[in-house]
């Protein structure tokens, strides 16, 4: 298979669909820097998919940068860790980017103490001293979830279960998002670091074989990238054609190793397990330095904004200070997303805090922030071409609004991405996605409750 | 000439004989059985079509009744009780009386009363909007203001007041068919029980928040402080979740605890006027009931 | 900087740059090269009868919405002004005016608003009303002019036989018999024959078609299914008795099978969702366009065939669908 790949000569890319958005990378070129310390954070209790954790701090408490302050809870849970050190001041709902209000610690900040056992230093560790096992305590421990913004908890994609077999490691450096730079600049700037933690992913999971896809549009990257590999068994980097939604799991495999995950089916039932590059760089911090996920590269970038940047933010920090940190909030801001803007949520204000799948905040201005009228289907079939599963958007939005949600079943409206490439591309701006959105959620409703009867 | 013509009219005749004795023969043969008894039921509801009684159509409900046993779990909310006696005449049954209900918007965040925090800005329906996101304002629980329930409404007795951004209720045409309480995706909505004039009194609010965020996000936010379950002399009203809830049943419609509620959460509707000590509750009340009536 | 009222709205947050508007006016631009063309050829004719039949469509479209419907009237995204346009390239240059009116309202009254509007009607409005007027007023349709450079007569104008006329009506002669008669390729292919308006020139509808390819406004499918299939058909006949038959490439060049394969039957409303139906729907048209001209007693079967074909895509869209992603697991060993 690999050598296959290596022949060929044309960029891969996935088969079906894809929209071209404008790049707009504005921060591509800008070196990651650290954050100032906010003043106070607030960090949610839930920041994954799956069982909420539990707290364990209550109000008073003096927390170090690195102590738990939830525990997680059952086998698809997480860790929940103090970024900073000072007092837990209350545990409160806070709005979260999610738009709702989730319970949150808040902590005010007293100068910056971490807590005993985590190395702070820049040495780079290459020796991998762990057994798989211990690497998936450890990696359990430190709460690292996905960081391209699933919040998928990483231990439970590093346990293969039985009569599953994994052979290959996917490394996703696509950042198919338009504006998003975070992961581009750690593959540049974290490489080493990054592939030890790769390394690490593949002990863990006994495979033989990494592949790291990055888009031809990070040329820099992908150069760096080999050479670095060079010398590294089993690791190959693959310059992919750029066409959204490269950085989609499904979309990935089947550009790599041209393996279609069923439908309904996980990487696993191919035999692959996809992490993403920041996560490579949190698992190399907590197996070799013993640092849970307390901090992430956070993209702060927009059109109009004065500086945008790279910024190595604590989590729990307010948007806000990240935003002044690029230069203030520009006059004619109308919307600030949380994530790419082809699936960010925007934030009703800007006290949301960072969380740990926070890959970017996107400034856009006002005349770009409102939708266009919508008017009639014309049928022209451009989201039937752009769609990445092969759906057909136009009629799953009439079914969902017509409430027909068997039919919409039937349709296979649940394998739909939420890519977001329809809605993008409709020429009359129908809310094509919103619908199926919604008509998704229903048909998930009616299955739980078939399941349950 | 002559044999032309009889041979069209021998052929025509023999033809249509043949084809009367296949029709007659499919007819018997695929004959479904029907009690005739439904279409009895059907006609005498109101055959609105509504869905209120959770059936798909009046026909369906009618077949439904007309198999079970016992028709006193079901009702049609339009038609009433005279309906259902008619229903019971029909299959032979007794019928208890119910309580006709109306439909109540517990919702009283006016822009005055609850500052705009954000704008939403996708297609126009409160089922997207609270799939999103809490809403337009620092309430997660109010009025999402894009009127599912009057889309839905059969009878136009729901309508969007423009100023206040919040549906409204016309008692008398509202049948209490459940569809808005059904589209509501806040459970805003609730059927209460009809009483004398049209007289209500009921927390216009279901915000579950703490007190003081409560206060902090809408005026007249209920802020569970818990006066008025201390005031009623009927035991009528209980807190859960920060939130008072008046049972409609055991209300009296004594009206203490509107004068006691410090947010002016609970409101009086339909009540003549008070005397002047109490002009500012009244004022509130007669405001919302204005609203409602243009 | 915490009062700014923020927008919050569901993902995508941006979007591409098409209208249906911009996509309309590039079809417009697709079918400029024919309209220059056309008016090189037939003269001061084809400019009155596009013109009248545009300003029709238009008009009418403006009329239905606003007086019957009461409803925002639509007219600046372009759809009337390309069924007009699309009318007018289907009918004679020097078809009367009033005839162009009638055409215009039957295409926009019947064929478009009746259904509904944009995006509702079943099938083409401009052919819906070139139908109507073919049967209607089959003497005024089918008294072509003959081509003879830009020239200001108009109803007068000398009239001739269509190439497939010819050949309709060409009795116990052979086909070699009749095509000495008929214009050479490179006449049929710089549009020197008689003809509708905007269907003689297949140069410049091809190079219609590369405009519309490449704005990304049609795919290649309906085109090209249409095109091959004619060839195919036409030449399996061919094959078995080349006396009677007239070859392939005549049949893609004559009438008009490039203009109904362009620009008539790839209309976004009327045509097929996924690929896989746009092939279906092609080769049903290049099909019966093949019966209706050999076999038919109509001369040309074009616009028949793509009404008909129109018909079926409910049917097509209904039950043909993509291959979904994952649908059935291929394998990656």
């Amino acid at each position: 298979m690999i050598t296959k790949i290596q022949e060929a000569k044309v960029l891969r890319t996935f088969s079906k669909g894809g929209v071209h958005p404008a790049e707009q990378k504005l921060s591509a070129d800008k070196a990651i820097e650290k954050a100032g310390l906010p003043k106070q954070v607030s960090i949610p209790i839930a920041q994954h998919i799956g069982a909420p954790s539990t707290p364990v701090v209550k109000k008073k408490d003096q927390v170090k940068a690195g102590d738990v302050i939830a525990q997680s809870q059952g086998f698809v849970s997480s860790n929940i860790h103090s970024s900073v050190s000072g007092t837990v001041a209350k545990i409160d709902q806070v709005i979260d980017a999610s738009g709702f209000r989730k319970p949150c610690a808040v902590i005010n900040v007293e100068g910056d103490e971490w807590a005993d056992g985590i190395d702070t230093s820049a040495d780079l560790i290459r020796d991998i001293t762990l057994s798989a096992e211990e690497i998936r305590q450890k990696v359990l421990e430190a709460g690292i979830v996905g960081m391209g913004g699933a919040t998928f908890p990483s231990h439970v994609k590093l346990s293969v279960p039985e009569g599953k077999e994994v052979d290959t490691l996917i490394i996703n450096g696509v950042e198919c998002e338009p504006y998003l730079t975070s992961d581009h600049r750690v593959m540049l700037e974290r490489a080493e670091e990054m592939l030890v933690g790769i390394r690490i992913l593949m002990r863990a999971l006994g495979v033989e074989k990494a592949l790291i896809g990055v888009e031809h549009n990070k040329p820099d990257a992908i150069a760096h990238l080999k050479n670095m590999v060079e010398g590294e068994e089993g690791m190959e980097v693959y310059g992919l054609k750029v066409k959204y939604p490269q950085g989609g799991e499904k979309q990935l495999i089947q550009a790599l190793l041209d393996r279609e995950v069923p439908s309904g089916g996980l990487p696993l039932d191919v035999g692959v397990v996809v992490h993403n590059v920041g996560t490579a760089l949190a698992v190399y911090e907590a197996v070799q330095k013993n640092k849970p996920l307390i901090e992430r590269v956070v993209t702060v970038t927009g059109k109009s904004l004065a500086k945008p940047a790279n910024l190595l933010v604590r989590i729990g920090t307010p948007v806000k200070d990240l935003i002044e940190a690029a230069g203030g909030l520009p006059e004619d801001t109308g919307k600030v997303v949380s994530g790419g803007p082809m699936m960010g949520k925007a934030l009703q204000t800007l006290d949301v805090p960072v969380v740990k799948g926070t890959s970017g905040i996107l400034v856009i201005p006002e005349k770009e922030a409102k939708r266009t009228p919508e008017m009639h289907c014309i049928r022209c079939s451009r989201c039937v071409t752009v769609c990445p599963m092969g759906l057909e958007p136009y009629l799953l939005k009439q079914l969902a609004q017509q409430e027909r949600y068997e039919e919409l079943e039937e349709q296979s409206v649940l394998d739909c991405i939420e890519c977001g490439s329809c809605s993008f591309t409709c020429p009359a701006h129908l809310p094509l996605l919103d619908y199926i959105r919604l008509g998704k959620s229903h048909v998930n409703q009616i299955i739980r409750n078939r399941k349950s009867k | 000439m002559t044999t032309t013509v009889l041979y069209t009219i021998l052929s025509l005749s023999i033809l249509g004989a043949i084809m009367a004795v296949i029709l007659y023969i499919v007819a018997q043969k695929f004959k479904v059985y029907e009690d005739p008894r439904i279409d009895e039921v059907e006609d005498a509801l109101p055959g609105a079509n509504c869905g209120g009684c959770g059936y798909p159509g009046c026909r369906g409900f009618a077949e439904a009744m007309v198999k079970a046993d016992d028709i006193s779990e079901f009702n049609c909310p339009v038609g009433g009780n005279e309906t259902m006696k008619e229903v019971a005449r029909i299959l032979g049954q007794e019928m208890e009386e119910k309580d006709p209900k109306v439909a109540v918007v517990r919702c009283n965040g006016t822009p005055q009363n609850r500052p705009q925090t954000s704008q939403y800005d996708g297609p126009s329906t409160c089922a997207i909007e609270a799939t999103l996101y809490g809403g337009e304002t620092g309430c997660h629980y109010g009025c999402l203001g894009k009127g599912d329930c009057v889309e839905v409404c059969e009878f136009d007795a729901i309508f969007m007041n423009e100023e206040t951004g919040l549906p409204y209720v016309i008692d008398e045409n509202c049948t209490a068919c459940n569809a808005c309480v059904t589209a509501c995706p806040n459970d805003i909505i609730e059927l209460r029980k009809r009483n004398k004039k049209d007289r209500k009194i009921y927390v216009s609010c279901v915000n579950q928040d703490k007190g003081a965020l409560a206060r902090k996000v809408c005026k007249v936010a209920c802020i569970g402080c818990g006066k008025c379950v201390k005031v009623c002399p009927f035991d009528a009203i209980t807190m859960e979740n920060n939130l008072a809830y008046i049972d409609p049943v055991k209300c009296k419609l004594c009206r203490k605890c509107v004068e006691e509620c410090p947010t002016h959460a609970i409101l009086e509707v339909g009540f003549p006027p008070r005397k002047k000590k109490k002009e500012a509750t009244e004022k509130q009340s007669a405001e919302s009931q204005d609203k409602a009536k243009n | 900087m915490n009062n700014k009222v923020l927008t919050v709205s569901p993902s995508p947050h941006v979007y591409e740059n098409t209208t249906v508007r911009k996509l309309m006016y590039g079809v417009v631009i697709a079918l400029l090269p024919t309209l220059a063309w056309s008016v090189m050829t037939f003269g001061i004719g084809a400019i009155i009868v596009t013109l009248v039949s545009v300003v029709s469509c238009i008009l009418f479209e403006y009329l239905i919405q606003k007086f019957l419907l009461k409803r925002q009237p639509t007219i600046s995204d372009g759809s009337a002004l390309v069924t007009g346009l699309l009318l007018a390239f289907n009918v004679p240059a020097n078809l009367p005016v009033g005839i162009i009116i009638i055409g215009a309202l039957v295409s926009i009254g019947i064929g478009k608003m009746s259904f509904g509007g944009l995006g509702t009607n079943p099938f083409n409005p401009a052919l819906v009303g070139r139908v109507f007027l073919l049967i209607s007023f089959p003497a005024q349709m089918t008294s072509w002019p003959i081509p003879k450079g830009f020239n200001t007569g108009y109803v007068d104008a000398q009239t001739g036989a269509t190439p497939l006329g010819l050949l309709q009506e060409k009795g116990e002669a052979t086909v070699s018999q009749v095509m000495e008669s008929a214009p050479s390729y490179s006449d049929l292919f710089y549009g020197q024959m008689s003809g509708s308006l905007g269907e003689m020139a297949g140069f410049v509808l091809i190079i219609g078609l590369i405009i519309l390819l490449y704005l990304r406004i049609i795919s290649w499918h309906i085109p090209v299914s249409i095109i091959l299939s004619t060839g195919i058909f036409t030449g399996i006949l061919w094959l078995a008795d080349p006396t009677q038959y007239a070859d392939p490439l005549f049949h893609i060049l004559t009438g008009g099978l490039l203009l109904g394969a362009i620009f008539m039957a790839t209309d976004y409303v009327s045509s097929p969702m996924v690929p896989k139906a746009m092939w279906i729907y092609g080769v049903g048209i290049g099909l019966l366009t093949v019966i209706i001209r050999v076999f038919g007693s109509y001369p040309e079967g074009v616009s028949f065939a793509i009404l008909v074909m129109n018909a079926f895509v409910p049917l097509l869209n209904r039950y043909i669908k993509p291959r979904r992603f994952g649908e059935e697991v291929q394998d990656g060993q």
